[in-house]
C-alpha cells in the first residue's frame, strides 16, 4: 500500500512500522545483506497494524479521514466519471462562488447537472475556493442551474464536502440563511430526479442546502451532521478539545444516517479511506450513482415529487400520545 | 430628553433580558423605570422607550389572535430521545427541566385562530423551551400546522424564537429544516400566504429554513436575527462587526424583512396584510366563517 505523505494522529504507529521497513530495505540494499525474515516479521505487523486501525474507526477518526488533505473533492469525482464538464459560473446577480460550482457533464453518455463543493488542494486554491465554505451566491447560483436542469429535463447530481456555510459578514448582510432556505424549498419541488453524494464533510445546513434530493449516498468516512463536533463539544462539554466525545453522541457517520434512513446508500471505499485509491473509490461510486438513477429515470416527475415530499415529511422522531376518544 | 430622545427603534446592541423578576423593571435602552404589572398588560413593551422584553408563546397568541379564538392543536407530540443523546446531562431530563419551567411540552405551540376574524393556522416558538431549539417534535408541529393552512385554505403565520437546531437530535435535528420547507414548498404552490415573524432571537437552521420564506417576513424591534452568531463570525474572521449588526433594523436595510412591527401593532398589521393577500378586499367579513 502506498503511504500517503499526511499521516493522521492514529495512524502514527502504522507509519513508524512502514519507516522501519524502509530503513530495513534501505540497509538490506545498501550493504548487501538478506534481511528477508525480518521484512516479512515486519510486513506482517503492518498488516495487522492496519487491520486494527481501520477496522474500528471511531466516529471522530472518520471525521479526520472525512477532512483528510488526500482525499478526493468533487471535481476528481466528475472527472474520473463525467466527460464535457462545461463549468457555469455565477449566479446572475452578484457574484460566482468558487467554493460552490456547477455545470452540465456526461455521465455514461447521458447529460446531467453537476452541483459541487468544492475545496482547494494548495494554499492558493484553497482560498480561492473559501476552504470549500460557499456563500449566498453559491446557494443561488446552484439553485439557478438546478432550475436550467429542470427546464431542459437533465438529472441533478451534486456534491457535498463543506465544513459548512462561510460564517462571515457580507455572507450575513447578503443573507445566506435565505438562500439556504429557498434552496431547500425549491428543490423539495424540483421536476427532475436527482441525487446527492456526501463525498467528504456534510457539514450542517450549509450541505442541506444543496441536500434535499431523491436519493442521498454517502462514502463510508464522510459524515453529516448538524453541527461540527468541534462546535458541539464547545457548546455542551465547554470544550472544543471534547470533538471525540460529541462525533460520538452526534452519530454523525455513514454507518449512523443509514441506520437511520438518512441516506439511502453507504458507499464502500479502499482500506483506509479514497485517498488510498481514489480511482477505485470513483469507480465504487459511478456503479452506485448508475443504479440510483437507472431507478429514478423510470418514474414520473408526479411520482417522484410525492416520493421526495414523503421522505422528507416523514424525517424525525418523536412520540404521540394517544388522545382518549370517546365512543 | 426631549429634544434628544432615543428612537423607538434603536440600533443599540442591548442584551435582551428575560422576564423580569420583582416589581420593578429598568428599560435597558432608556433606563425607564417600569412597573412590572403595566409592562405585562403591555404585551411585555416598555411604554416610552418601545423596548420588547421577551413574551411567553401562550401570552403572546392571547394577544394576537382574536380574543378566545385560539384552539390548540397537537399538544401530545413530544420529544423522543433518537440518539440516545448523554453530553453532562442526559437529555430527556434537560427536556423534563424545561417542561417544568416552561409549563409546555415543547418549544412550539400550535393551532388555529383567528385574526380580525380571517382563520389562520399558528405556529408560535418559545425560546424559554430549550432556547427554543429545532428538534423532531417541533419540526413536526411546525409541519402539520403548515399542512393544516393548506387542508383548511388558510394563511399559516410563525413566529420565531430560536436558537437554531437542537444538537442533541443530531441529524434528525438538521432534517426538520427540510422537512417543513417541503411543506412550506406545497403551501407556495397553493398560494396560500406564508407571514414569518421573525422574534429576539431568530438564529441558526430556523433562519436558514422557514423564518426567512415568508412571502411576508415581519420583525420585531431590535429581535437578533442571524444565521452564524457574532462569535462564531469573530472567531472565523477576525473582522470586527459592524454598529447595529444582525439586528432586525440592520436587516430591514439590507432587504431581508419587509417591516419591522411593534409587538403591540402586530395584531392589526396581520388583519391589513392578510386582507390584501388573502381576503383581497378591504373588508374581512367575507372570510369569516
Amino acid at each position: 500500500m502506498d503511504t500517503p505523505a499526511y499521516t493522521l494522529e492514529f495512524e502514527k504507529p502504522l507509519r513508524e512500522l512502514t519507516d522501519q521497513l524502509d530503513g530495513l530495505r534501505q540497509r538490506s540494499v545498501e550493504n548487501n545483506l538478506d534481511l528477508g525474515s525480518e521484512i516479512a516479521g515486519i510486513t506482517a505487523k503492518i498488516e495487522a497494524t492496519q487491520r486494527s486501525i481501520y477496522s474500528n474507526l471511531t466516529p471522530w477518526q472518520r471525521v479526520q479521514i472525512a477532512r483528510h488533505p488526500k482525499r478526493p473533492y468533487a471535481l476528481d469525482y466528475v472527472g474520473a466519471l463525467c466527460s464535457g464538464f462545461q463549468e457555469l459560473h455565477g449566479d446572475r446577480q452578484f457574484n460566482d462562488d468558487q467554493a460552490l460550482i456547477g455545470g452540465t457533464a456526461f455521465f455514461k453518455g447521458e447529460a446531467v447537472m453537476i452541483i459541487a463543493q468544492q475545496k482547494g488542494r494548495d494554499t492558493k486554491e484553497k482560498i480561492a475556493r473559501n476552504f470549500g465554505m460557499p456563500q449566498p451566491e453559491g446557494y443561488r447560483k446552484a439553485l439557478r442551474l438546478m432550475k436550467l436542469a429542470e427546464k431542459f429535463g437533465l438529472p441533478v447530481i451534486t456534491f457535498i464536502d463543506t465544513p459548512g456555510a462561510y460564517p462571515g459578514i457580507g455572507s450575513e448582510e447578503r443573507h445566506v440563511s435565505e438562500a439556504i432556505a429557498v434552496n431547500l424549498r425549491g428543490m423539495a419541488i424540483l421536476r427532475v430526479p436527482s441525487i446527492s453524494v456526501v463525498v467528504g464533510e456534510g457539514g450542517s445546513g450549509g450541505a442541506l442546502g444543496i441536500g434535499v434530493t431523491d436519493r442521498v449516498l454517502i462514502f463510508e468516512n464522510s459524515y453529516y451532521s448538524v453541527i461540527s463536533p468541534e462546535g458541539c463539544a464547545a457548546i455542551l462539554w465547554k470544550d472544543a478539545a471534547a470533538a471525540p466525545q460529541a462525533a460520538a453522541a452526534l452519530k454523525l457517520d455513514a454507518a449512523n444516517l443509514g441506520k437511520f434512513g438518512i441516506v439511502n446508500e453507504v458507499i464502500p471505499e479502499p482500506f483506509g479511506g479514497a485517498h488510498h485509491n481514489p480511482g477505485k473509490a470513483a469507480e465504487t461510486l459511478g456503479y452506485e450513482l448508475q443504479k440510483h438513477l437507472n431507478d429514478l429515470r423510470g418514474l414520473t416527475p408526479e411520482r417522484l415529487l410525492d416520493t421526495r415530499y414523503e421522505r422528507f415529511r416523514n424525517m424525525g422522531v418523536y412520540a404521540e400520545t394517544e388522545v382518549a376518544v370517546e365512543a | 430628553m426631549s429634544l434628544f430622545s432615543k428612537p423607538k427603534y434603536s440600533t443599540v446592541v442591548v442584551k435582551k433580558k428575560d422576564i423580569p423578576k420583582g416589581l420593578w423593571t429598568k428599560c435597558p435602552i432608556s433606563g425607564e423605570i417600569v412597573f412590572n404589572k403595566e409592562l405585562e398588560a403591555n404585551q411585555m413593551v416598555v411604554p416610552k422607550s418601545g423596548y420588547h422584553f421577551s413574551i411567553s408563546a401562550k401570552d403572546r397568541i392571547a394577544a394576537m389572535l382574536d380574543p378566545g379564538s385560539f384552539e390548540e392543536y397537537d399538544e401530545n407530540v413530544r420529544t423522543a430521545d433518537p440518539l440516545e443523546f448523554v453530553d453532562s446531562k442526559n437529555y430527556l431530563e434537560r427536556i423534563e427541566d424545561a417542561k417544568k419551567s416552561s409549563g409546555l411540552n415543547e418549544a412550539v405551540v400550535s393551532g388555529m385562530g383567528r385574526i380580525h376574524q380571517i382563520p389562520v393556522s399558528l405556529a408560535v416558538m418559545e425560546f424559554r423551551f430549550l432556547v427554543g431549539s429545532l428538534g423532531s417534535a417541533v419540526g413536526e408541529k411546525i409541519a402539520r400546522a403548515a399542512e393544516r393552512a393548506l387542508t383548511q385554505k388558510c394563511p399559516l403565520i410563525i413566529v420565531s424564537a430560536s436558537g437554531g437546531a437542537r444538537m442533541q437530535e443530531g441529524i434528525f435535528s438538521l432534517m426538520q429544516m427540510a422537512k417543513i420547507s417541503a411543506v412550506l414548498a406545497r403551501l407556495h404552490e397553493a398560494k396560500l400566504p406564508y407571514i414569518s415573524i421573525m422574534t429576539h432571537p431568530t438564529t441558526g437552521g430556523v433562519t436558514a429554513s422557514y423564518a426567512t420564506l415568508g412571502d411576508v417576513n415581519l420583525a420585531e424591534p431590535g429581535a437578533m436575527i442571524c444565521f452564524a452568531g457574532p462569535r462564531v463570525i469573530k472567531e472565523t474572521t477576525k473582522q470586527t462587526l459592524p454598529p447595529g449588526f444582525q439586528t432586525a433594523e440592520f436587516l430591514l436595510q439590507k432587504g431581508l424583512i419587509d417591516q419591522i412591527v411593534s409587538r403591540l401593532e402586530m395584531r392589526d398589521r396581520l388583519g391589513e396584510l392578510l386582507r390584501a393577500l388573502f381576503v383581497k378586499r378591504e373588508s374581512a367579513a367575507v372570510a369569516a366563517g
